[in-house]
């Protein structure tokens, strides 16, 4: 039964008409009305004396969150939880940090404001208002204007409420009634009924979504071409008999084209009597040769071959290629060593092809004569 | 209703004292410039390129202005679009100030030195476009397109208040659609020739913009100002309400923020890439005292007019939005000191009373040419049909 009064209502039929009657309710002295229009109307926040708004201090707080956020989120990661080096950047490079904490600035800020706006001042979720499901709510929100009077303010009567409308100019005054109970009333999500739906709804899309995209989609014709009769790498297959593989091991002691086995493995004084360097040292073997050295050797052994270098201090350094002892190696010996490594200098089999590597040597050759020049260097000069 | 700011607004003239002090203003910063000029040059025409920028800015940022409002037909600006019109006449001093700088091209441009050019690769290059005759010609032909500009957005429209044409604004709607592309030609061109170059091995292409950015501020903030001093003393009628207001301060607020975006965009790309060619710029700028300055320079012109301008309330105070134009003038200044001078100081910052005269010889500049210029004139564009829809805008 609705018994409860809840307001009374006023229907204007202009935009001005329904400022001036904001106007004169706000001048009467109630402080609880709302206007109800089918559109946004200028002016009417200054009517109704409503005041700033508070949902700027959301965007504010959520803002300043999410800066923070933000940026003590990639500084912890950056700098203490996981420090990396990227691009050379020191391990608190703060001026990348700003992209990342104005995006999530705004996000946040965005969408606390809109979340707060919805949830906090709207009062959302609200499915049983007094003025739904009105002829009052009906009209205003197509082509009229209505003011509502409140129930609960201290100056309320229905009589005053109504005499107030119309000498405002209303077209029409009503009393909205309500019932406690209606008011009140909260669904049972523990409903049998809806539960049921609920999950004959989950099982039938489920089930639905399984046999679409599992087996319908592997049904002739739709299957696109995921079957065919190939053999793809790395499956089981019989086909070779006694190999369980797609894939073939080749006959014992072959080897692919350009990849020969290295022959001295741990001998080093063999590949130094067994190996010559099979290139001249031409002006184009020389150049190959400084281009590798400079950037596979170089960070170690230094450009001038001297043994300290830009990564002095990281890593054990390396003896100077001047020595004596060097420069009396074979040429075959220092293959070896850029193939197997020496002591902490690792094999340099996979970033040199053994061409490039005979091209190194060569330049090395070069560095060391520039070092100890002989005599008839300077005559040859001339 | 629509037409009763017919008896709010009657044409006064603005106050002969205020003229007077701009003339006295004027004279003082001439007298600094003339010193500055006998006793060091050089460091005088350094400041004399801020001068220039400065005049530029607020020049150009007006026109720009006048021109957005036509081509975005925008209403809520009408009643100030006098204000900016008489504003951008200042294009016609800017050339005055470029004079003493022709004469001191070699203090000021190291691409000037001939013998210098021809030994280094990077500059021979570029002499192609760096040298004395195209430069010379770039800026004549330059402000005479401006002037152009001048008269077809801006001077034609004084003839509107007595004899108004019916077809005027779409026609100029039409000037200022072709002023758009010749607006960021021209600024780019200005900002690239006369700061830019200054480091000629340097290069951003964001440079023109970061100009924009500070120059649309910056003529806005003189026109809020101007605005504001107007209606204090009841010059524009009783129209202008505080929404009028909220608008200035909005985009003052949102070109604070362009700034900073476009500011820290350059910065954020040369010192991720680290390519030496690209960072010597902010290498000069964090030498010595330079470093202080470029980090106060994030404070003063961004976080200081952000705080001045959040809330919803300070848009559109009259008292607070007087103090933040203010200050984003000042901070113009500033900007263009930390863009300019560490070519001349290049271990630490040079500050004395010669750093003044840009702002004293500017400040007297806009007030005199205002003034002067907006005798017998209306402050409304009251030929202008759209004017009361502007008079009466509300959020």
């Amino acid at each position: 039964m609705n018994n409860t009064i809840y307001g009374v209502t006023g229907i204007f039929e202009t935009p001005d008409g329904i400022i001036e009657a904001a106007k004169i309710v706000e001048k009467s002295g109630y402080k609880r009305f709302d206007v109800h229009t089918a559109y946004p109307i200028h002016g009417m926040p200054k009517a109704m004396n409503l005041g700033p708004s508070p949902l700027g201090y959301f965007a504010l707080v959520f803002g300043l969150t999410g800066a923070f956020a933000g940026f003590l989120l990639m500084t912890w990661i950056m700098t203490y939880n996981y420090p990396l080096i990227i691009s050379g950047k020191p391990f608190f490079p703060y001026p990348a940090f700003i992209p990342v904490t104005f995006e999530i600035t705004v996000l946040l800020a965005s969408v606390g404001t809109v979340l707060g706006m919805l949830f906090v001042l709207f009062k959302l979720p609200n499915n049983s208002h007094p003025l739904h499901d009105t002829d009052y709510m009906k009209k205003v929100s197509s082509d009229k204007f209505g003011v509502c009077l409140e129930a609960k303010d201290e100056k309320f009567s229905e009589a005053a409420a109504k005499e107030l409308l119309i000498s405002a100019g209303a077209s029409e005054v009503g009393t909205i009634y309500y019932d406690e109970e209606t008011l009140n009333f909260k669904p049972n999500i523990f409903d049998v009924k809806f539960n049921v739906f609920l999950l004959v709804t989950a099982i039938v899309i489920s089930g639905a979504t399984y046999v679409l995209l599992n087996k319908l989609m592997y049904t002739e014709p739709f299957n696109w071409m995921h079957h065919q009769a190939r053999i793809d790498a790395q499956v089981p297959s019989k086909f070779f008999g006694e190999n369980n593989f797609s894939m073939r091991t080749p006959p014992k002691g072959t080897a692919a084209r350009g990849f020969a086995p290295y022959q001295y493995k741990g001998q080093p004084e063999l590949a130094e009597a067994n190996l010559t360097n099979p290139l001249p040292p031409t002006r184009e073997n020389l150049e190959v040769g400084k281009t590798k050295y400079d950037i596979y050797c170089s960070p170690c052994h230094g450009y001038h071959a001297l043994g300290y270098a830009r990564l002095n201090g990281q890593f054990p350094n390396p003896p100077s290629l001047h020595s004596e002892k060097v420069r009396n190696w074979g040429d075959g010996r220092i293959f070896h060593i850029i193939t197997e490594g020496q002591n902490s200098m690792p094999s340099y089999s996979t970033q040199l092809s053994k061409e490039e590597k005979w091209k190194v040597i060569l330049y090395v050759r070069a560095l060391e004569r520039a070092m100890n020049a002989k005599e008839e260097d300077i005559n040859n000069d001339k | 209703m629509i037409n009763n700011w017919k008896n709010d607004y009657v044409a006064k003239p603005l106050p002969t004292k205020a003229l007077l002090t701009g003339f006295v203003i004027l004279a003082l910063g001439l007298l600094m410039m003339a010193l500055a000029f006998a006793i060091d040059h050089q460091r005088a025409a350094f400041n004399g390129i801020i001068t220039m920028m400065f005049l530029l800015s607020v020049a150009l940022g007006s026109l720009f202005i006048i021109a957005l409002e036509y081509l975005v037909s925008a209403d809520w600006s009408v009643p100030f679009r006098r204000v900016a019109e008489i504003l951008s006449v200042v294009i016609f001093a800017v050339p005055i100030f470029a004079i003493p700088l022709f004469f001191n091209m070699h203090d000021l441009f190291h691409w000037t030195h001939l013998e210098d050019v021809l030994n280094d690769p990077i500059l021979k290059s570029k002499m192609a476009y760096l040298n004395e005759e195209f430069f010379s010609i770039r800026t004549i032909v330059t402000f005479l397109i401006l002037f152009l500009f001048w008269y077809l957005l801006a001077g034609r429209s004084f003839k509107q208040d007595y004899a108004p044409k019916a077809n005027f604004i779409k026609i100029t709607t039409k000037f200022a659609a072709i002023f758009m592309p010749i607006f960021a030609i021209t600024l780019t061109v200005m900002a690239v020739d006369w700061m830019m170059s200054l480091e000629p091995h340097w290069f951003s292409t964001i440079f023109g913009v970061y100009y924009f950015a500070g120059s649309f501020t910056t003529a806005l903030a003189v026109i809020t100002l101007i605005v504001i001093l107007l209606n204090e003393n009841n010059y524009m009628g009783k129209m202008i309400n505080r929404d009028h207001y909220y608008n200035f301060g909005g985009l003052l607020f949102a070109f604070t923020n362009f700034w900073a975006y476009i500011a820290f965009s350059q910065f954020l790309l040369i010192w991720y890439a680290n390519i030496p060619e690209e960072t010597s710029w902010f290498l000069h700028r964090s030498e010595g005292s330079w470093m202080f300055v470029s980090i106060l320079m994030v404070v003063v012109h961004f976080v200081v007019p952000y705080i001045l301008l959040l809330s919803q309330p300070s848009k559109s105070d009259p008292k607070r939005l007087k103090v933040a134009a203010i200050w984003l003038i000042l901070v113009h200044f500033y900007d263009l000191y930390w863009l300019i001078m560490p070519t001349y100081g290049k271990h630490g910052a040079p500050f004395s009373w010669m750093e003044f005269y840009p702002l004293v010889v500017s400040v007297g500049v806009v007030m005199v040419v205002f003034l002067l210029f907006a005798r017998n004139k209306n402050l409304l564009p009251i030929g202008d049909p759209k004017l009361p829809k502007g008079l009466h805008f509300h959020l």
